[in-house]
């Protein structure tokens, strides 16, 4: 078997049930992640899909099971996984570049404070928010607070980039955009990422590879959809792919039923370590355009006439 | 035609103030009735018996006396007849150092308290009897095992200002956001690091809060602190024209108690405001 750059072997978490016993929030989790690679956990709330995340940041952990990312166990929190949280979570006391600075100490701790900011500055570019260093927090919207978020956890140079619902706080319009960007970003720099979101819409526009969670308690992975779009999508014109409502209603389909009506005997005849990957497909549609076919799609194959 | 409500508030205080004066001085004018006495005991009578004076001091006699403090605030003529301002002086350094020494033990022991649930568990029946207990309760045994009462004011100050900057201290930082913490956590920051630049900054509104009130409770018990351990200082200055019968240096004393408290209440305000994000 061949060593994944980040795998979720077994993992179980478990709280102390009222009156004895113990409630199962997951079970047996097993995910291997390839480096570069963008991944999205989807499912309803109660499924534990935050603390899987958590596990992995290292705050919390796991009953059972282990996290491994570049051949170690993990032990707790550290430098190499960093996290965007749901609400932003600035120091609101600290400037933007404050913000940014701080993550940036932490990892180069011998720096001078020339060089930590002058990296700094370097994301707070990145992320669209030049002009904007000395703002504090509460002076900024909620999309512009997310970018320093961004910013904040890029510029510790992560291994993985761990994004619990990271837009769900955000109105439509920024939302859009921000998912651009984080695109853009995670492609231009090769960012292994772990999402977390309950948005159909904005895991088949990010993720390479969407994980289904059933239900909790005793929720499981039950399914890895592959996402067959091209990686040249653009937000415009992605719902126009011929593929795209297959996978769509793939997923929703999931959330809908499944995810409700996953049985037992379902779960005992999952595989845990393997989980069924589906790459849904649709017949190819093609435009006729003149005497010549159309391809509908860059990328989609043109059936010979 | 609108004013703005800083300025109508100013006229409307100087009207109630002036209403108060007033008041004051009609209620003090005198007018008592004077009896006929022989004119070498009459000598010996104050000015209510023989003129018919109030025995009250008017607000002209007050500004008369406190317009003679301010003029010359520090002159010492011996044990029993000092000036204002080094009375003040006394007391502001009491206040000073017995809040100091309370600051650099309730923050740390706060924070300690704050962090960790245990000793949050294990104090707290300590602190909830302690904080109760009123400071001057303190003196005979402050007293009694210093064997100095200067010494022994500066400690009861000291205690009293412990309760509100602990408790406050302890709650501010147990509740910072988890968040926050989460951040320091994520970004590998050490315990002494994540303290100062986490805990401390997030909780500062909190722990300033619970130093304004430490002050304000500080400067009421300085008074009364004062008064028993005597020698020095604007409460024993209170007690002595009390004994001397001095109704005019007490309203003084007063008012002047008063002043003082209010500025070291503003400064604490001001440092709050200093410390406070908003979110």
């Amino acid at each position: 078997m061949t060593q994944s750059f980040i795998s979720i072997e077994g993992i179980s978490k478990r709280f102390p049930a009222a009156g004895g016993g113990a409630t199962t929030v997951f079970e047996d989790l097993w995910l291997p992640m390839e480096r570069g690679a963008f991944t999205c956990i989807i499912g309803h709330s109660g499924c534990g899909k935050t603390t899987v995340l958590n596990v992995l940041a290292g705050l919390d952990r796991p009953s059972e099971g282990v996290v491994i990312v570049d051949n170690q166990a993990i032990e707790g929190p550290s430098l190499d996984r960093a996290v965007i949280f749901q609400s932003h979570a600035l120091l609101p006391w600290l400037t933007v570049m404050g913000n940014v600075a701080y993550a940036v100490s932490s990892r180069w701790r011998r720096w001078s404070r020339v060089e930590v900011e002058e990296h700094a500055r370097k994301f707070i570019a990145l992320v669209g928010l030049s002009g904007a260093e000395r703002k504090r927090p509460a002076e900024l919207s909620g999309g512009m607070k997310q970018r320093v978020g961004i910013a904040r956890a890029l510029s510790i140079e992560p291994k993985i980039l761990l994004m619990d619902e990271p837009f769900s706080a955000l109105d439509a319009l920024t939302r859009g955009t921000l998912q651009d960007e984080v695109r853009r970003i995670c492609r231009e720099t090769g960012q292994t990422v772990l999402m977390i979101t309950h948005d159909v819409d904005e895991a088949i526009y990010l993720a390479d590879r969407i994980v289904l969670m059933t239900n909790g308690p005793q929720a499981v992975m039950a399914e890895i959809v592959e996402n067959p779009l091209p990686v040249d999508r653009a937000r415009n014109d992605v719902h126009k792919h011929p593929l795209y409502y297959a996978v769509r209603n793939h997923v929703v389909d999931f959330l809908v039923t499944r995810s409700r009506s996953f049985s037992d005997a379902d779960k005992a005849a999952l595989n845990r370590r393997a989980v069924p990957v589906v790459r849904p497909g649709a017949p190819e549609p093609v435009v006729l355009g003149g005497d010549t076919l159309t391809p509908s799609w860059p990328g989609s194959r043109v059936k010979e006439a | 035609m609108t004013r703005s409500l800083t300025l109508r508030a100013a006229v409307v205080s100087l009207l109630f103030f002036a209403a108060f004066v007033l008041a004051w001085h009609l209620a003090t004018r005198g007018a008592g009735a004077t009896v006929a006495m022989d004119p070498e005991y009459a000598k010996l009578m104050g000015a209510t018996a023989t003129q018919g004076k109030s025995a009250m001091p008017g607000p002209l006699d007050v500004a008369q006396t406190l317009w003679g403090h301010l003029k010359d605030p520090f002159y010492d003529r011996g044990t029993n007849d000092k000036g204002l301002g080094i009375q003040l002086g006394w007391s502001i350094a009491r206040v000073g150092l017995g809040y100091l020494l309370a600051v650099l033990v309730a923050i740390p022991l706060g924070v300690m308290i704050g962090m960790s649930p245990l000793m949050s568990k294990a104090l707290d029946p300590f602190i909830q009897i302690l904080k109760p207990i009123s400071p001057l309760a303190w003196m005979p045994l402050a007293l009694y095992t210093i064997k100095d009462s200067g010494i022994s004011a500066i400690f009861v100050i000291f205690i009293c200002s412990l309760w509100p900057m602990l408790v406050n201290t302890a709650f501010g930082i147990a509740s910072v956001r988890r968040e926050w913490i989460n951040v320091a956590r994520t970004l590998e920051v050490g315990t002494l690091r994540r303290i100062f630049t986490v805990l401390l900054p997030a909780a500062a509104p909190t722990i300033l809060t619970g130093m304004r009130i430490s002050i304000g409770i500080a400067w009421l018990v300085i008074v009364a602190a004062e008064m028993l351990v005597g020698g020095t200082g604007i409460g024993y200055f209170v007690w002595n024209e009390w004994n001397n019968l001095s109704i005019t240096n007490v309203i003084t004393a007063i008012l002047v108690i008063g002043v003082v408290g209010m500025i070291l209440d503003q400064l604490l305000a001001r440092a709050t405001r200093a410390v406070t994000f908003p979110e």
